[in-house]
């Protein structure tokens, strides 16, 4: 409740040590609903994981030689990530367009995308049937530069390390640590540079992987445009999620919002609303000119085709309306509802992409499904995220506002005051 | 030596080929060094109007590659039509035609330009010079190769705790011996012809050309995919024999080519644009002084 953070004096590593043993602990009750939930099915998870890393990927999933990606490829990887561009939309808009207005959220949002790609690569991990060798692409045995995929590794590498270094600076207001989060702050824009161009390429990337599947991509979906579909959707994806993650991190941390933000916050929702449904209109413009193109107006008759139109119609044009609505008359929960539809619309398409108009002319007792352990690994790398989340915004500065040291002008540095004893180090928060 | 134009333009098709396998951001070079490799890919000539469906080629190449060995005097398996699997690196499946039976040995086609091989981050699938498209450790097991190949060939080991790539090599152990692949030794009809791809195709066209009505005017793979290693003669249309004819001549690693190639221009100029805007926003911060940079 104390809004003051309390800055630890950390002096040497064994100060540290003592520091980060301290902020291990749980804070806040441990019985909620969402532990008793997620605990179980991440214990599960695990033992599952390590069943697989025994006894191979077929023994936990249902991938088959028809069709070698699942969910974790088509959803932990291709939604996931779809999902985490809202940190490099957000920081455009904060650090290159200068719009204070959206800096209350781009802490969070940066987090939330560190966190999903630092887990989304870990569901690569368990992907990789030979995983002792994800190191190959790096360590350079060989480099593979003419692969798609060689890019889009070697960017999530360099992505995490950029949305790290955007981040830092609110670990180092966590530790106390002042020089460092001014050397770390001073870094920020050029991570922020960097990282957008990584998220240009490999939010795009994603979609390139499909380009050689031209044969078994239903062609309402194939189109040479995928890289650039992918990339459009990725930005109302990431503010969708924003807008999403935001409401609920509004309501799970409110006691450690100011209140100025709790008022702002409606204005922030209205304006990734605006985002999100010009991002929407430009998709679905370009889909139609893709459809029209394509002259497959036969195709829209058959049943894949209603299928591509659910997702053009409901999960495209209607959340842009909705969005467009919730703008105008300033309704928020609008922009919520279209934020949610609008993420299943993503959700659907990668799912296009990667198992479901993926080898459509396959009968359906052959397709893939996943298995209930596959499922139950996603949600437990899913809630071990949400674990981290939640870790993370208790202790340090994300969703509250920095420790007063941190944002007066770095220009002098003040010798701080100095507080005393082990137990205030605690940061507040519950 | 005497190099025609036309022979010239096969070495250089052939090493073209392997170049735009190579470093995509320096095409130019490694088309230089593909074109001063005189060594010609390697193929094979499936003759399918002379295969009576022994399956020899099946235990062959089965016992070659230590894996399990089919029992071909079962007929029951050619009921219906089969894919390769991770044990069985080739399949000899029967198809009813309206010229009768007709069988056709299936396999890794070893295109020119092989789709998994530039789907490979690693490099673990391979086009060697002389031919075969052939895989090795280094392979992380993404599997990123199985849907970007068009004839679905590499396949992956799914239980197994230690995974692998299972694909026809085109015997490549072999070949390093100078022998030829086992397939093509023990077939006992002389319905595969192994040799260089070039005379492959002489052969195959001078077969269709000299028993007018016993073949389509078509050899399968000549052009297909930009071409492949393996390929086919038919007396009866493609498709009826299990073969699909909408995959196209263009080589599958070109559909990636135009995003790779926009890769270092975005790198460019995407950070110069942003450095620009941010540039420019920090001066209008400047001027507009007490403004405070368009706070809502």
């Amino acid at each position: 409740m104390n809004e003051t953070a309390i800055t630890p004096q950390i002096k040497n590593v064994k100060d540290l040590w003592t520091f980060i043993r301290g902020e291990l602990k749980p804070r806040g009750k441990i019985f909620t609903t969402f532990n008793v939930i997620s605990f179980p099915i991440i214990v599960l998870g695990a033992a599952l994981v390590l069943f697989r890393l025994v006894k191979g990927l077929g023994a936990v999933t249902n991938l088959s030689q028809e069709f070698p990606w699942g969910i974790w490829i088509g959803f932990d990887v291709m939604v996931g990530v779809a999902f985490a561009g809202g940190a490099y939309i957000l920081t455009f808009v904060v650090y290159i367009l200068r719009s204070e207005k959206y800096h209350p959220v781009v802490r969070a949002t940066v987090l939330n995308g560190f966190l999903a790609y630092v887990f989304y690569a870990g569901a690569i991990f368990l992907d990789l049937g030979r995983w002792w060798n994800i190191v190959n692409p790096i360590l350079g045995n060989k480099f593979g530069v003419n692969s798609v995929l060689f890019l889009v590794s070697w960017h999530f590498l360099l992505y995490m390390i950029s949305l790290f270094i955007e981040f830092s600076p609110t670990v180092a207001e966590w530790l106390g640590f002042k020089r460092i989060r001014k050397i770390l702050a001073s870094l920020t824009v050029g991570a922020v540079i960097f990282g957008i161009a990584l998220s240009t390429l490999h939010q795009s990337g994603l979609g390139a992987l499909f380009m050689m599947a031209k044969d078994k991509i239903h062609p309402l979906w194939y189109t040479e445009f995928i890289p650039v579909l992918f990339f459009v959707s990725s930005i109302f994806a990431g503010l969708s999620m924003v807008i999403f993650e935001g409401t609920i991190s509004h309501k799970v941390f409110a006691d450690q919002i100011d209140q100025d933000h709790h008022e702002s916050f409606d204005h922030i929702l209205i304006g990734l609303g605006k985002g999100c449904a010009g991002a929407l209109f430009v998709y679905f413009f370009m889909k139609i000119l893709i459809l029209i193109h394509g002259k497959q107006w036969s195709l829209l008759a058959t049943p894949m085709g209603t299928w591509y139109l659910i997702e053009l119609i409901g999960l495209v044009l209607l959340p842009c309306i909705l969005f467009l609505h919730g703008v105008r008359y300033e309704n928020v929960t609008v922009i919520r509802m279209a934020a949610i539809l609008s993420m299943l619309g993503i959700l659907i398409n990668r799912l296009n992409y990667s198992v479901i108009a993926y080898k459509w002319y396959v009968p359906f007792s052959q397709r893939y499904l996943p298995s209930w352990m596959e499922i139950v690994i996603t949600l437990a790398i899913l809630f071990t995220e949400v674990w981290a989340f939640r870790w993370i915004v208790n202790r340090m500065p994300v969703v509250r506002e920095s420790p007063a040291w941190a944002t007066e002008e770095e220009t002098v540095t003040k010798p701080a005051t100095i507080r005393k004893g082990v137990s205030q180090w605690k940061v507040s928060a519950m | 030596m005497g190099i025609s134009r036309r022979s010239f333009l096969k070495i250089l098709g052939g090493g073209v080929a392997g170049a735009a396998l190579g470093n995509v951001l320096t095409p130019k070079t490694v088309r230089a060094t593909a074109a001063a490799n005189p060594t010609e890919f390697m193929g094979i000539l499936v003759d399918t109007t002379r295969c009576v469906g022994c399956r020899t080629c099946e235990a062959s190449c089965a016992e070659t590659h230590h894996l399990p060995i089919p029992d071909i005097s079962d007929e029951s398996v050619l009921e219906k039509e089969r894919k390769t699997t991770e044990t069985q690196l080739t399949v000899v499946n029967r198809y009813k035609t309206e010229k009768g039976e007709v069988f056709v040995k299936k396999q890794c086609m070893h295109c020119n330009q092989p789709g998994c091989v530039s789907a490979c981050l690693v490099k673990a699938m391979e086009k060697r010079k002389e031919g075969p498209v052939i895989w090795n450790t280094n392979c992380m097991g993404c599997r990123y190769c199985m849907p970007s190949c068009p004839f679905e060939i590499p396949k992956f080991e799914f239980h197994s705790a230690t995974p692998r790539i299972q694909k026809c090599t085109l015997c490549w152990e072999r070949l390093e011996k100078g022998e030829k692949p086992a397939c093509v030794e023990n077939c006992p009809e002389q319905a595969l012809i192994f040799g260089p791809r070039r005379k492959l195709v002489e052969e195959a066209n001078k077969r269709i050309y000299q028993n007018p009505g016993q073949y389509e005017t078509h050899i399968y793979g000549e052009h297909e995919v930009g071409g492949t290693g393996y390929l086919y003669l038919s007396k009866v249309p493609f498709e009826q024999i299990g073969f699909r004819t909408d995959l196209g001549t263009t080589a599958y690693p070109e559909f990636t080519k135009g995003f790779l190639y926009s890769v270092p221009l975005v790198l460019l100029l995407w950070p110069a644009f942003l450095i620009g805007v941010n540039t420019l926003t920090k001066k209008g911060e400047e001027e507009m002084g007490g403004k405070g940079g368009g706070r809502s």
